[in-house]
């Protein structure tokens, strides 16, 4: 009776190891690709369904499943809990997600900056100083919140001058219209939306810190050196979308159409979104982007707001805990590197090698 | 042979037996937890069952660093508060409207269709009405917790109200009693238990509405803190909390269960 009683439980808990761990991952050839609805990644719906990132993958060689995740967050998490082999991020959630989790990154492709798409907005006050003893709702601990305390140390505030109230992004136009909200920080298409109201008045945005909030493509690095031909096609796609893009063209009509209708606006609020935002067009411009010093003094900013914020993990003694290597040279712990902007692959589309 | 149906576990086997799915999941979960860690030794999706009491240990034995306050009490006071005020005041709307609603036709007629409707609206479906009526503060958390259970409460009061043999209604009536007097002294003591009853039954449904309120705009809380780490993983503060937050649904439920057992010994008599 023990015996088939044992036999049973290693029956039944069997299985469900195996699920639960992570596949060993060798070379394979098919992807999956996670992202979400943000104007710098709207690229990826239009890539999919026009056949592009297929047509890529067959010159490959490979599969790729790309997949629409409703939750921005969620789908960090479903990247790095390893159902996903890439997955589109900014700087910051790139270091504090997967980074902070042991699971090597690699920024494959540098996409787009925020170029005024995230904003602090006062309503009925016009400068940032009068923030000063207000309650601000935002998204806590998200880019927002690192936009905020740049902000705050532009005008010689800090975070205890104010207080940070955590408010869903989804509520967030909601909550604005109720008579307790003075202050908020917020993306787009949130910010042109609140800015629409009555006595709303932007008083520091991202274009005051251009560079600093990145959007990026990001692979598992593992999955990447053992599968280039994954770098190659993503990449290969992400800038054949970007050249009918910046096209003037029908075309590039055509195609920003689709992409305005799929984030919820039409062209004309889609164009206004690109308007602030600095999208690399050109693969070359994120190359020099990605090599220029500028990144690796963002992103020691960046870790070190992440530490502050206890973001690294308990285990972190200081912001330097986790390696971040850049092309200018690694910050951090060098024997700790989790965080990787690669820009071979991007080089290789601006020689016209993929 | 003794039929399946009438045999029985006794004492110590029916504990072990209850106790064996939670064993069997606790393994489950060290198991998995150790192959995820031994790939990837800072791997957040399924801590370590001691990360997660250094987790504990860190929000509830020492004081924030940011604030000085003792973050897993503050949070479950606030919490807790927001949900006592929540399924008081939907038990206390609850009882009165359940019973008048049962007794008298004519208040009947009048609001039992519209308590229906309401009832069926999805709370988190009209969030931003709520929150432009009754702001973000405190009060909302507490109205959608009410909103979300009260219709439910009523409509349980009222059926049972109804369901109270017409004899003793009559009987009332033959010993002179008025319409007042037979709510107070025979339809009042009688839905009582019911009453907690139906609390108990909501409680579920009373954690889920604090979550979300929490979950959209708040500063503490327990919700607040889960939706908050979960924007770096750390599972190791989200599963305690889940674990915590379970175990005081199950205490209150408890606190309820034996305060209708002292008040209402007669309406438990059958259960022994």
């Amino acid at each position: 009776m023990k015996n088939r009683f044992k036999k049973l439980l290693v029956l039944l808990v069997l299985p469900m190891c195996v699920l639960v761990t992570q596949p060993v991952m060798a070379a394979k050839d098919s992807f999956k690709v996670a992202w979400t609805i943000y104007v710098g990644w709207m690229p990826w719906d239009y890539a999919n369904n026009a056949g592009i990132v297929k047509k890529w993958a067959d010159k490959y060689g490979i599969e790729i499943e790309v997949t629409q995740i409703n939750d921005y967050v969620e789908s960090i998490n479903q990247y790095t809990s390893g159902g996903f082999d890439a997955c589109v991020m900014t700087n910051m959630d790139a270091l504090t997600i997967p980074s902070a989790s042991g699971v090597d990154s690699t920024a494959l492709i540098v996409g787009d900056f925020s170029n005024g798409n995230d904003a602090v907005i006062l309503k009925n006050k016009k400068k940032l100083k009068d923030i000063k003893g207000q309650k601000v709702n935002l998204v806590e601990l998200s880019v927002s919140h690192y936009l905020l305390a740049r902000g705050l140390e532009s005008v010689g505030l800090t975070e205890k001058d104010i207080k940070v109230v955590n408010t869903s992004d989804a509520d967030m136009v909601a909550v604005y219209g109720t008579k307790d909200v003075s202050a908020v920080t917020t993306w787009n298409p949130l910010v042109s939306e609140i800015m629409n109201m009555p006595g709303s008045n932007k008083v520091f945005d991202s274009s005051q810190i251009p560079g600093e909030i990145i959007d990026l493509m990001v692979v598992n690095t593992e999955t990447l050196k053992k599968n280039p031909k994954l770098g190659k096609a993503l990449t290969g796609a992400w800038y054949e979308i970007m050249a009918v893009m910046s096209g003037k063209d029908k075309k590039a009509k055509d195609a920003k159409t689709a992409m305005g209708k799929a984030s919820g606006t039409d062209l004309k609020g889609y164009n206004s979104q690109l308007a602030s935002t600095k999208m690399f067009y050109k693969a070359a411009d994120a190359v020099t982007f990605t090599k220029s010093k500028a990144l690796k003094s963002t992103m020691a900013k960046v870790a070190k707001f992440s530490f502050e914020h206890g973001l690294l993990g308990d285990g972190a003694p200081d912001a330097e805990f986790i390696g971040i290597e850049t092309p200018a040279g690694v910050y951090g712990d060098k024997k700790n590197v989790k965080l990787r902007f690669n820009p071979s692959f991007m080089q290789m589309a601006a020689d016209g090698k993929l | 042979m003794k039929r399946l149906i009438n045999r029985y576990p006794d004492r110590t086997l029916s504990v072990m037996l209850g106790a064996l799915p939670f064993i069997f999941i606790l393994i489950t979960y060290i198991m998995a937890s150790d192959a995820r860690l031994e790939e990837n030794s800072r791997d957040k999706l399924l801590p370590s069952i001691s990360s997660m009491a250094n987790a504990v240990d860190k929000l509830a034995m020492q004081p924030s660093k940011r604030s000085g306050e003792y973050l897993f009490w503050t949070d479950t006071e606030s919490s807790l508060t927001r949900l006592g005020l929540g399924i008081g005041i939907s038990a206390l709307i609850g009882l009165v409207f359940g019973i008048v609603n049962g007794a008298i036709p004519y208040v009947r007629a009048n609001f039992s269709p519209f308590i229906t409707a309401i009832s069926l609206v999805p709370p988190l479906a009209v969030l931003p009405i709520l929150f432009i009526v009754f702001g973000l503060g405190e009060l909302s958390k507490v109205v959608l917790i009410a909103i979300g259970i009260t219709p439910f409460i009523i409509r349980d009061m009222q059926s049972k109200v109804m369901e109270l043999p017409s004899e003793q209604m009559i009987k009332a009536q033959t010993l002179g009693a008025s319409t007042w007097l037979i709510i107070i002294r025979v339809i009042l003591p009688q839905v009582l238990p019911r009453l907690i009853a139906a609390l108990r039954l909501s409680l579920g449904a009373a954690w889920l509405f604090l979550i979300a309120a929490e979950a959209i705009a708040s500063t503490d809380g327990l919700g607040y803190r889960i939706f908050l780490v979960r924007r770096y993983l750390a599972m190791d503060i989200i599963l305690p909390y889940v674990i915590w937050i379970t175990f005081l649904s199950f205490f209150i439920d408890y606190l309820l269960k034996t305060l209708s057992e002292c008040l209402f010994p007669w309406f438990h008599a059958e259960d022994k």
